[in-house]
């Protein structure tokens, strides 16, 4: 069997700083993963259904525009509406320390804030992987 | 972990969620996918599109557009996006999606993006599978855009009913266009990118490349599109519909059919000539090690291991 770890990345709302989200992607993929990128601009529902067609592991998101709180959740509920509460969240942008903890509440196991480096999200996706086994 | 059985079932009842899963599991070589591709090679219909280019030739844009216009007549639509993968990591960074998101939350469109995975005739070993999965749970037709292709990636044509073959301009002078591989398979030549220079003589040098093929082929028609402003998308689509209606393509299935034993019958020999290994050599590793010491060439160990089937089943026989 030749299992591969999957990992949607998107960025939801209007902001259009996508540098972030490309370089994860690209450390994601030299570890070994596929990666999806879906591009800037999406809705939460877009990224939900695209994370349930593509079956993937994780999904990331990034988003620099300060309405995380509102988009990051949004992205958790529909995934469990449609019944994929197994896949692993996790999210990246600027995001104040205080709301990390709602976040990690409404269900991502994670946020990387400016400065995280690349090793960092691999070492945590692959630690989750092994948990999950 | 859902289960076979489900999976099935949910395939039948168009539950994204049981396609998406069964997709995985073909991709990943599962022990319970040739169960679920045996459950669903018979509940096939419909037909599939291979596109297939250049990189940047356009084949997402192009599929996008393809999408929508399928939508717009009431037909559901697969779509399987290969992506190379890394031949160092494994990795793969799978964009095509980026062009289609637009119907990203459309529950008639599935869109499936692959990574190569070391297979490397412009699709993933899996593809074909992928295929059966998408037109069996009713999507028609599947659309199937390979790696970006250079000269001699043919194996959608193997694959897909209809393949459209999507040039642009500036790659070349007519020699290219006359070269074998690539340049065979395209049912229909798809000259995107139409609103930039040089598209005039790139069609001159497709069109003096078809004079030279035998008088009982049938030649590709030449179509031109521009995927970003939409312009001679309904050309491309009339000339599709007429290839639809061919004998060629009901003959292509057929073939398709067959052919797919090709592939499962290099998977078996895999099976089955590890398993020798592990009776002849006590595995893959012992034997490598063999290999390294300089005591046994790979062709030494091969010939062994056939010998060895060869015993096995005079055994068999005899009984």
């Amino acid at each position: 069997m030749d299992r591969k770890i999957r990992v949607l990345i998107g960025k939801p709302g209007l902001d259009g700083h996508d540098r972030g989200a490309k370089y994860i992607a690209r450390a994601l993929r030299d570890a070994g993963m596929e990666v999806i990128y879906t591009g800037i601009r999406q809705t939460p529902e877009a990224i939900a259904d695209a994370a349930i067609q593509e079956d993937v592991d994780f999904v990331g998101i990034s988003l620099l525009s300060g309405a995380h709180n509102h988009l990051f959740p949004e992205v958790a509920r529909l995934l469990r509406e449609k019944d994929a509460s197994d896949i692993i969240l996790f999210g990246g942008g600027v995001i104040p320390e205080e709301d990390i903890p709602g976040l990690k509440n409404a269900g991502y196991s994670a946020i990387f804030t400016p400065g995280t480096p690349a090793d960092k999200v691999v070492e945590f996706i692959n630690l989750q992987m092994e948990n999950r086994q | 972990m859902i289960s076979t059985t489900d999976i099935i079932r949910g395939i039948g009842e168009g539950s994204t969620r049981a396609i998406a899963k069964a997709l995985s599991r073909v991709e990943n070589g599962s022990p319970d996918s040739t169960t679920i591709l045996d459950k669903l090679f018979s509940r096939q219909q419909g037909f599939s599109i291979g596109i297939t280019g250049p990189p940047g030739a356009g084949k997402s844009t192009l599929v996008n557009r393809m999408i929508t216009r399928y939508r717009s007549s009431d037909n559901t639509v697969g779509v399987i996006a290969v992506d190379p993968s890394s031949p160092f990591t494994g990795g793969a960074l799978l964009g095509d999606r980026i062009r289609m998101q637009s119907h990203a939350t459309d529950p008639k469109v599935f869109i499936r993006s692959m990574g190569s995975r070391g297979h490397l005739g412009g699709l993933s070993g899996a593809t074909r599978d992928a295929s059966v999965i998408l037109s069996a749970a009713g999507f028609s037709p599947v659309l199937i855009e390979t790696v970006g292709v250079g000269q001699a990636e043919v194996e959608v044509a193997e694959l897909a009913d209809i393949t459209l073959l999507v040039l642009v301009p500036g790659l070349g002078d007519d020699v290219q266009s006359m070269k074998a591989g690539i340049m065979e398979i395209g049912d229909i030549i798809v000259l995107n990118k139409a609103d930039r220079n040089g598209i005039d003589q790139l069609e001159s040098y497709v069109r003096a490349s078809l004079e030279f093929m035998p008088p009982h082929q049938r030649k590709p028609e030449v179509v031109r599109t521009s995927a970003v402003t939409g312009g001679g998308l309904e050309d491309l689509w009339n000339a599709i519909n007429g290839l639809v209606s061919e004998q060629t393509v009901k003959d292509r299935k057929s073939r398709s059919a067959v052919k797919t034993l090709d592939g499962i019958l290099k998977e078996n020999g895999i099976v089955f000539s590890k398993k020798l290994l592990e009776l002849e050599y006590n595995g893959r590793k012992a034997a490598e090690e063999l290999i390294l010491a300089g005591r046994l060439s790979p062709y030494a160990i091969g010939k062994q291991l056939l010998k060895r089937a060869e015993r096995i089943f005079e055994d068999h026989g005899s009984k």
